[in-house]
């Protein structure tokens, strides 16, 4: 064995750039970092676009006044805004109790039974609907019926569409949430003789409200980002809200309308809606990061 | 909780309005968890019956004739659903590469952590950009931008069916791109959790063997994180054949139907968008009958990606 091994070379070990198979990964490194600048480039000119041509519109009339009829120039998105606010909070006020309820059903009661399982399964099916097809549904059971007083496209109906895409991320976060918080707490609560109900509400639930309020708010962010389910259940509205069983405008809807009207001062409109939606959820994005952050110190 | 734990709570003698409160919460969590069930369930049964009539008056011949006129009641959705399935498998194949290859760049050590952390981030605020927003971007920069280029395509390989028209602004090339955009973050980040997930025992077996980056990367790591990037693929597949408002802002809404990806276009997301809010009569159950298909379409491809994603998990 000895003989042998005094014959054999000893391997140069050192790293040699000008090898072709360096080459060729130095070569495939670049094309990934390439992909990685061109997957951040539209974020980057959408942000940027939005800044710049929505940014400038940016002042009090925005906010407060009325959008102008087809072709006039001025006036600003104040009922769209509005109308977004009033209809995420609809969507939250529906989505937040039943899908924290349904992860807590989740994540303290079913002891992953089928049932269980099957409203895990239900729960990533519901999140790959596409968007449009809650509007269609709603359309089916609430517009197209006049459920409401008579009344067909109304801001209930477009909170309820919102709201069944805002169940499963809510239901998700909810029941992972749930399921970081140690057993041992709720063996505690249950040893010193507290009942199921007052362990969950007490115990279990504050424990986990970081990771579920994150979740809760990432879901209004993207409610308040969705167009297709709106277009006709809450339709729009060129005047202040009427109440919540009548139409309404909202920012996304807005932003569709003027987008493809052929006057310049509704592009511009447009813009400035866009604007404040992207600052809207961005800031929402962060306050869930933070959040998130927050917790895991 | 294990069973045994269960006895103990029972060692205190319970009043009972205590245990009305807690099976009653308990139901209600069950009734409120049901909800997901019996939605799911009802969006079925509301979109299969509105699209009853129009189901029993043209049959099949609504998915292969391209015809949709409301004036004279003729309805097929052909055009939509050609464009419903090229538009998303286009941009899938354009969206892979650049996802997994960003993935990897993020993952394998390659640049410093801090800048690793603002791309993913960067990605991640890209996925929450509104659609709408997006698709006022593509009316009024991307699609002026690439016209020259898709000119030159026109000119240059016009012979082929698929550049055969002029393009004239909206059509189906910026509506693939803009979905591009929109199913990115999603291959993206699930590229990005597989690949954190092979153990680094792979990768430093791989490099004892003195193997190069990328040798490990495309010998050893991918092949052992593909699994959960197929499924990743698939839900990207599924998102981008229901994406609705930046497709409909570009992609010009066209019911000729035409082989040309630079003419303007339908899919069947957008046709919705566009013609349910003045729809009437046999027009809406042709459309339930078109989000029917769009239904099970986007069902199909989300079970499969559950179950491949269950099935295919690493074994290592």
């Amino acid at each position: 064995m000895t003989v042998s091994s005094s014959a054999r070379p000893i391997p140069d070990l050192s790293y040699k750039p000008g090898l072709q198979r360096n080459l060729l990964s130095r070569l495939l490194t670049l094309i990934a970092g390439l992909f990685s600048a061109i997957c951040v480039l539209p974020l980057v000119l959408v942000l940027a676009y939005v800044l710049i041509m929505g940014g400038g519109k940016i002042s009090l009339a925005l906010f407060t006044q009325l959008p102008p009829p087809p072709g006039l120039e001025g006036g600003g998105i104040g009922n769209a805004i509005i109308g977004t606010i009033i209809v995420s909070i609809i969507a939250g006020l529906i989505a937040i109790p039943v899908g924290v309820g349904g992860g807590i059903f989740l994540a303290e009661y079913s002891k992953g039974g089928s049932f269980a399982q099957f409203i895990r399964f239900g729960t990533n099916v519901l999140s790959g609907v596409p968007s449009i097809i809650a509007g269609v549904f709603i359309y089916g059971i609430i517009v197209s019926t006049r459920i409401f007083f008579g009344n067909s496209y109304s801001a209930l109906a477009g909170g309820i569409a919102l709201s069944i895409l805002m169940l499963p991320t809510v239901i998700k976060t909810t029941d992972e949430g749930l399921k970081l918080v140690s057993d041992d707490l709720r063996r505690g609560a249950l040893g010193v003789g507290a009942s199921r109900f007052v362990t969950i509400v007490r115990i279990t639930l504050p424990t986990a409200f970081t990771p579920i309020a994150t979740g809760v708010v990432l879901s209004i962010a993207r409610a308040a980002g969705e167009t297709a389910p709106l277009i006709f259940t809450a339709l729009f509205s060129p005047f202040w809200p009427e109440g919540i069983f009548n139409p309404i405008a909202s920012l996304s809807v807005l932003i569709y309308n003027f987008a493809i009207m052929p006057y310049q001062a509704q592009n511009e409109l447009a813009w400035a809606a866009s604007f404040v939606l992207v600052v809207f959820i961005l800031a929402m994005n962060l306050f869930a990061r933070w959040l998130g952050r927050f917790a895991a110190k | 909780m294990s069973p045994d734990t269960e006895e103990q709570y029972l060692l205190r003698r319970r009043p009972a309005s205590e245990k009305l409160v807690d099976v009653g919460f308990k139901n209600l969590a069950i009734a409120l968890a049901s909800m997901v069930a019996i939605v799911l369930f009802a969006i079925l049964v509301v979109v299969f019956w509105g699209s009853l009539d129009s189901m029993g008056r043209y049959g099949w011949k609504f998915l292969v004739t391209s015809n949709w006129n409301p004036v004279d009641d003729e309805y097929g959705a052909f055009t939509a659903i050609y464009g419903t399935i090229v538009t998303s498998l286009l941009s899938l194949a354009i969206a892979v590469p650049l996802g997994v290859g960003t993935a990897v760049f993020i993952t394998e050590n390659i640049i410093p952590r801090r800048i690793r952390d603002v791309i993913g981030v960067m990605v991640e605020l890209l996925a929450a950009i509104p659609s709408v927003v997006l698709g006022l971007w593509a009316i009024f920069v991307l699609e002026p931008f690439i016209r020259p280029f898709l000119n030159w395509l026109n000119q240059a390989f016009g012979w082929l069916p698929i550049f055969s028209s002029a393009p004239m602004g909206p059509g189906m090339a910026p509506a693939i791109l803009i979905l591009v955009v929109m199913i990115l973050p999603i291959i993206t980040a699930i590229a990005r959790d597989s690949l954190n997930q092979v153990p680094i025992k792979l990768r430093q077996a791989a490099y004892g063997v003195g193997t190069t980056r990328w040798g490990a990367i495309l010998n050893v790591i991918l092949p052992a994180a593909v699994s959960g990037i197929v499924g990743g693929v698939m839900l990207a597949l599924g998102r981008a054949m229901g994406e609705t408002m930046a497709v409909t802002m570009i992609i010009g809404n066209s019911n000729n139907f035409s082989w040309s990806l630079l003419a303007p276009g339908n899919t069947i997301a957008a046709m919705l968008a566009n013609q349910f809010g003045e729809a009437d009569g046999s027009q809406v159950s042709s459309l339930m009958y078109a989000a029917f298909v769009l239904i099970v379409l986007t069902l199909a491809v989300n079970v499969f990606a559950q179950w491949l994603v269950k099935r295919l998990s690493l074994k290592y």
